[in-house]
């Protein structure tokens, strides 16, 4: 009996096993492999159209040309880190003989005056676009929980929103700039005029998607929420608080996520005009220059855009899986 | 009082250098810089290359002066950056100053104490046109056209798309550019009219009675321009030229050297009430700009090689180092292939490039007024007392002195200055072989064939 039992064991074993196997090679087809030859066919056609189209700045560029880029920009960032350490040594022994000549003397150290690299402008660009965004955010989501709470105010701001939603960047910029020339004048400014101009901008065109959900998100409250509210005559500042905010905050960050995507697409064509150092401006400058390496880096460009887009989505993504109540919201 | 106005100069000149040698409290010991922080903007040519060697070469921190370069949009930007303050000083064509202080477009009084070149630009046309031009050139024994190439070429040209209805546009960089009084002037010696400004009626395109189409657009923008069709030719500054020539979109048909021989081209521009404020701080940044243009030019122009590496980063003109090469090391491609030497293209420094001549912004308002640009007759003493106004040779002496004093330049290279009044001796050099007399700014206006003439009005 033994013997039987034993005899059946192994074929068990040996299928488990199998089965194993199986997941493993069926789980990471699904996760590595499929997407991986999905990618390798994407460069290969890429690498065979861009060889055979000749623009009048040379070829498209190809993968290679483009990787090729990666590394020069990197090599160019680390050439000019060197050349401002160089220029704050330079800097203090000036201010220190000068000190020995004029002791009314201030001294004061400026910082480096060489151009932004890749790097510094991809931060700028960071910088810009969380500046816009958090400055719309706190102005929509409160706008948009009294426009959801209000039915007047809903009819009221509604054909405003409405108007004001598809409205360009491009036809935002030169009203800002103008506004922010008349009003922000000052001999020594925090921040630079084309800073402030790239942030209104954006806050400008991703206010919308903000509002519009998270009033559609409080106008659908469950109406059970709303009853126990007005059972316990809730204070409306405690209503909002306790009920409406937690109700209403997969629709409050689908919106912010809408906000942020429409953000970041909005401040590369804002930098381009407004000439804020970032990657906007890159890109337009490699437009305007336009010598054999300009394609390549502008590609370059594109992808560095795309990924921290895709960034800057998964990490609202993950924020929102953290502080919803409704996870299957937060799935995609 | 006839007599008062030779005076009036006189006194109006020693009375502003009075006022400068005042601040430096001796004539070669310059004090500190009071603004230390400046910010210069240019536009990307090859030209603006004194400006990206002062700083690399470290001259403006020698002086004390930390610097920030910026690349402007176009030159209204550049223009309108310098008189709000954006901008402390820039890399400015040598009839913006004039046209500004005089009040066509924005009003503001622009100096400058710093002539940054001479020549750097050319004439470039599409290849069709310059299909339908080739014939018409003498050529030389091997076959390649004769050059200087005239617009007489063009003329059979312009005649055929006009009959067919056409207009024949050509671009230049902005309306008081050198580049559109080349192009004129150019155009007028093969008897094609470039048309008139009429300001005082209104009307600033400066189209009438044009046979061929002027209008502006920025240099970076041009050989996309041509190669849509948008343009038939343009004239601009290099790389521009033979950026066209290196995309295979158009041909450079001749330079402004050979229709000017060794004409002023780029000043560097300031406000005046900067230079009031700031008068150390003006003649340190004048020195550091003298410096980098002899280092241009030093040793037979040695140091192109290293100045165009220099350009062709991204942050400065950004154009391919073959692009740029070509016309700072003294050859220029014509069409493809017909390579020749022109040592003189970019002069930065020889033939006392830098000195702002009185002369030479005397030519430029001339030329304002042959097209209409100025809507009525001056005097000549008007153009003398403008120019005094606007060209500074005082702050440019005491620069140049105080480098001669400090071993860093030798008296040599720079004109006499207890003799020099400011006015070049008469000039021949001219494509159509006119004379150039600075002192006498009516009699040239009223030699040319085409253009305005005294008395004449729109």
């Amino acid at each position: 009996m033994s013997t039987t039992a034993s005899l059946s064991q192994k074929p068990l074993t040996r299928v488990k096993l199998f089965a194993i196997i199986n997941d493993v090679i069926v789980g990471s087809w699904a996760l590595f492999i499929i997407p991986i030859i999905g990618i390798c066919c994407f460069l290969l056609l890429w690498s065979v159209a861009a060889n055979n189209i000749n623009t009048s700045l040379g070829k498209f560029p190809g993968p290679a040309a483009v990787w090729e880029q990666f590394g020069n920009l990197y090599q160019e960032h680390r050439a000019e880190r060197i050349k401002e350490d160089a220029f704050y040594i330079r800097q203090e022994k000036r201010n220190a003989k000068r000190l020995e000549t004029d002791p009314s003397y201030v001294a004061k150290i400026r910082s480096y005056t060489g151009k932004e690299t890749f790097l510094d402008q991809i931060i700028t660009s960071l910088v810009t676009v969380m500046s816009g965004f958090l400055v719309a955010a706190a102005i929509a989501i409160p706008l948009g929980i009294a426009v959801g709470l209000s039915k007047i105010l809903n009819t009221a701001i509604n054909p405003i929103i409405q108007i004001f939603k598809p409205v360009s960047p491009l036809a935002w910029l030169p009203l800002v700039t103008m506004v922010v020339s008349a009003l922000y004048v000052s001999p020594d400014p925090v921040v630079s005029k084309s800073f402030l101009n790239s942030m209104i901008t954006v806050t400008l065109c991703c206010l919308w998607p903000m509002v519009i959900n998270t009033a559609v998100g409080v106008a659908s409250i469950d109406k059970d929420l709303i009853n126990v509210s007005k059972v316990l005559r809730l204070p409306a500042l405690q209503h909002v608080k306790k009920i409406v905010l937690p109700a209403s905050i997969p629709m409050i960050f689908t919106g912010m996520r809408l906000s942020l995507g429409i953000a970041w697409m909005v401040l590369i064509a804002a930098e381009m005009l407004a000439q804020n150092p970032g990657l906007g401006k890159f890109v337009w400058d490699e437009f305007q220059n336009g010598s054999s390496e300009s394609l390549s880096r502008i590609m370059t460009a594109v992808f560095v855009i795309g990924f921290i887009g895709f960034i800057l989505d998964r990490g609202m993504l993950q924020i929102q899986r953290v502080v919803s109540w409704d996870k299957s919201s937060a799935s995609l | 009082m006839k007599w008062f106005k030779p005076f009036k100069n006189v006194v109006l000149a020693v009375a502003i250098s009075a006022g400068f040698c005042s601040a430096a409290s001796h004539a070669q010991k310059i004090g500190f810089p009071e603004k230390e922080e400046l910010k210069f903007g240019f536009i990307k040519l090859t030209d603006m290359a004194p400006i990206a060697i002062a700083y690399e070469n470290g001259y403006f921190e020698d002086e004390g002066l930390y610097v920030t370069i910026e690349a402007q949009a176009n030159w209204k930007v550049l223009l309108d950056g310098v008189i709000d303050g954006r901008l402390d000083g820039a890399h400015m064509l040598a009839g913006q100053p004039l046209a500004a202080t005089m009040g066509f477009g924005t009003k503001a009084h622009i100096i400058t104490p710093f002539s940054m070149d001479l020549n750097g630009n050319g004439i470039t046309v599409s290849n069709e046109i310059w299909k339908q031009m080739k014939p018409n050139i003498p050529k030389m024994a091997d076959g390649r056209p004769v050059h200087p190439i005239k617009a007489d070429a063009l003329k059979p040209v312009v005649e055929k798309y006009k009959a067919a209805g056409k207009p024949f546009n050509m671009g230049m960089v902005f309306p008081v550019s050198t580049h559109n009084y080349e192009l004129r002037y150019w155009l007028a010696a093969g008897g094609i009219h470039p048309g008139f400004y009429a300001p005082h009626k209104g009307d600033v395109s400066g189209k009438l009675n044009a046979d061929a189409l002027l209008s502006v657009t920025p240099p970076p923008q041009m050989p996309a321009t041509l190669e849509a069709g948008t343009i038939y030719g343009y004239c601009v500054g290099e790389p521009w030229n033979q950026q066209a020539v290196f995309k295979g979109i158009g041909v450079p048909v001749i330079t402004d050297y050979e229709i000017w021989k060794n004409n002023p081209e780029k000043v560097f521009g300031i406000t005046a009430e900067f230079a009031k404020k700031y008068p150390n701080t003006t003649i340190r940044l004048t020195r550091a700009l003298i410096r980098a243009a002899m280092w241009l030019d030093e040793n037979n122009n040695a140091n192109r090689p290293a100045a165009v590496k220099i350009l062709s980063q991204s942050n400065y003109v950004g154009a391919d180092y073959d692009v740029i090469a070509n016309s700072m090391t003294g050859t220029f491609e014509y069409e493809k292939g017909d390579k020749r030497s022109v040592p003189d293209f970019n002069v930065f420094f020889r033939y006392n490039a830098t000195y702002p001549y009185y002369s030479d912004a005397i030519w430029y308002l001339t030329q304002m007024r042959r097209w209409g640009q100025i809507s009525e007759d001056k005097s000549d003493d008007w153009y003398k007392t403008l120019a005094a106004k606007v060209y500074r040779p005082d702050i440019y002496t005491m620069a140049a002195k105080s480098l001669i004093a400090e071993k860093l330049a030798s008296a040599k290279d720079f004109p006499d200055f207890s003799t020099e009044k400011g006015y070049k001796k008469p000039q021949k050099g001219f494509i159509d072989d006119a004379i150039y007399d600075g002192t006498k700014p009516n009699d040239y206006i009223n030699q040319f064939t085409i253009g305005l003439k005294d008395g004449d009005k729109i």
